[in-house]
């Protein structure tokens, strides 16, 4: 019993598994859209582009999170715009853009003398290194998503699956989209610290994947994307504890497995129906 | 009879494609106005300005009396061409209608039992409640068309606009739909609907009006189809090879 309480004994383990926790129903919960909506390559150039941003609030000594949220911010609204006016095709703005921004913030930090921000954690996290104050930024950052989310689920939906016709309907469809991708771009931002760049963009899809098959309605395909999401990242973390792996990698692997799971759940479950 | 739709000259571009060039019509309440012409006439585009959907060139649009973005929520129900969605989305019919009570509810309305009753209302006058549970990527095209036509009706709107509701559909769901669409009539809808099928224009239209770009004819059906004029252009669309037969 001592042996598997092990981990919570820390303070550092016990910041880490609450932002686990809220990193994995965030990211899962917005996965949801992401599937449905085919955001997962515009979530992965925001994540990208933030880096951007991350090093030029590092070397200007300002806080991470509004460098990183002013960048995100602005990279999911120009992707916004791109999609809806642009005359180039979105997946080549997008590769173009985040591409871009990440070389800038590689290029700004090889500049400096001393690398003393550690490239590794930004592309693959290190929770647990969250102090007290991050937590809290990421419990508000949190809140206010979850809060714009619940009060825009309805918007979300419909546009989710008809946006034409919600907006011959009175729905402003095209300011749903920009607010979902500033909210998107939040739950980047708070998740980059825990997974990293290159993971968080397996957090948005994996979970909600998995739930994609396993469901054929909406809002249970939300909470078992946050159900998986949950039991993955705090799961992910637990195991990194003991196998002294890197803990973004666990979870995201952990999410992959719970995928492929699921897939075969699905072919199961469709065998029997059949046979009956 | 009250107008309630009001089209004036109008014209939209599609970068360099002119779909409509000064297309000028009126639907009043109570009234069907079928809309026919050629593939790349304009019909779908002509539905979508009034739905509010794209920002014309020229000429205006008045729907009650407003410009169709002023309108409050809920006041315009349109019926997409079924290819529109993802048929795969995890929604089952009952979820599909349900959408149409959300502009009306806005943001913090709550989905009460008046809603519920308005959804299976909806279900019950397209003959689908039987099928309110069932997934929508389990239903054919015909029960498509009627779970998107009971989502229209289920919003209670004032103007009702459709697009090809018959195409592709089997005989039953085609009759299923005139019958909801006089019914909706006969209380004062103004309907608006393009179509292909010219046999039935009788049936199913108040006004018929032939759409090229402009408006070439527009009058009860018996006149127009009397004119020929959509016999007109059908062959010089058959002459100059740019119309598919479908």
């Amino acid at each position: 019993m001592q042996h598997i309480l092990d981990p919570f004994h820390y303070a550092f383990m016990q910041r880490a598994f609450v932002t686990a926790l809220l990193v994995g129903v965030l990211c899962s919960a917005m996965g949801t859209y992401v599937i449905l909506r085919r955001l997962s390559f515009i979530g992965d150039g925001i994540a990208h582009a933030s880096f951007a941003g991350i090093v030029i609030a590092y070397l200007r000594g300002a806080d991470y999170y509004v460098g990183a949220g002013i960048v995100a911010i602005l990279t999911a609204l120009g992707i916004g715009f791109v999609h809806r006016r642009g005359r180039v095709a979105l997946d080549t703005a997008i590769g173009v853009l985040f591409t871009g921004a990440f070389a800038l913030g590689i290029f700004l930090m090889s500049r400096q003398r001393s690398y003393s921000i550690d490239l590794q954690s930004f592309l693959f996290g290190d929770i647990l290194s969250v102090n007290g104050r991050d937590v809290l930024t990421i419990v508000g950052l949190g809140l206010l998503v979850a809060v714009v989310t619940a009060v825009m689920f309805r918007a979300l939906l419909y546009t989710s699956f008809d946006p034409v016709v919600a907006q011959a309907s009175g729905i402003n469809a095209p300011l749903v989209e920009y607010v979902l991708l500033v909210l998107l771009a939040l739950t980047i931002i708070i998740s980059l610290q825990a997974v990293g760049i290159v993971l968080v963009a397996a957090l948005l899809v994996t979970p909600a994947a998995a739930a994609y098959q396993l469901t054929q309605r909406f809002a249970r395909m939300m909470a078992i994307s946050i159900f998986f999401g949950a039991i993955c990242s705090v799961g992910g973390l637990y195991a990194s504890y003991y196998l002294r792996s890197s803990s973004g990698a666990t979870i995201v692997l952990l999410a992959t497995i719970v995928f492929f799971l699921a897939i075969g759940a699905k072919q199961v479950g469709g065998a029997i129906a059949r046979r009956a | 009879m009250k107008e309630a739709v009001v089209v004036r000259d109008l014209v939209v571009r599609y970068d360099s494609v002119t779909a409509l060039n000064g297309a000028t019509a009126t639907v009043c309440c109570g009234e069907a106005l079928g809309i026919v012409g050629p593939n790349g006439s304009g019909k779908s585009t002509f539905l979508k300005a009034i739905a509010g959907l794209l920002q014309p060139q020229s000429g205006t649009i008045g729907v009650l009396g407003k410009a169709p973005r002023a309108l409050k929520p809920g006041t315009i129900a349109y019926v997409p061409q079924i290819e529109a969605v993802d048929w795969t989305f995890p929604a089952t019919v009952w979820d599909v209608v349900a959408m149409g009570r959300f502009p009306r509810l806005g943001l913090f309305g709550r989905f009460g039992a008046h809603d519920k009753a308005a959804v299976w209302r909806a279900l019950d006058l397209v003959k689908m409640r039987d099928l309110a549970r069932r997934h929508i990527s389990a239903l054919s095209g015909g029960q498509q068309q009627r779970a998107f036509m009971a989502r229209a009706i289920a919003q209670e709107p004032q103007v009702l606009l459709l697009d090809e509701p018959t195409t592709g559909v089997d005989a039953s769901t085609e009759e299923a739909l005139r019958v909801v669409v006089r019914e909706l009539v006969a209380t004062g809808m103004p309907v608006i609907m393009t179509t292909h099928d010219l046999d039935r224009a009788g049936d199913w239209f108040d006004r018929l009006m032939v759409l090229d770009r402009r408006v070439l004819a527009i009058g009860t059906p018996d006149e127009v189809l009397e004119s020929g004029t959509y016999a007109g252009i059908r062959e010089h669309a058959h002459v100059h090879g740019h119309l598919r037969t479908d």
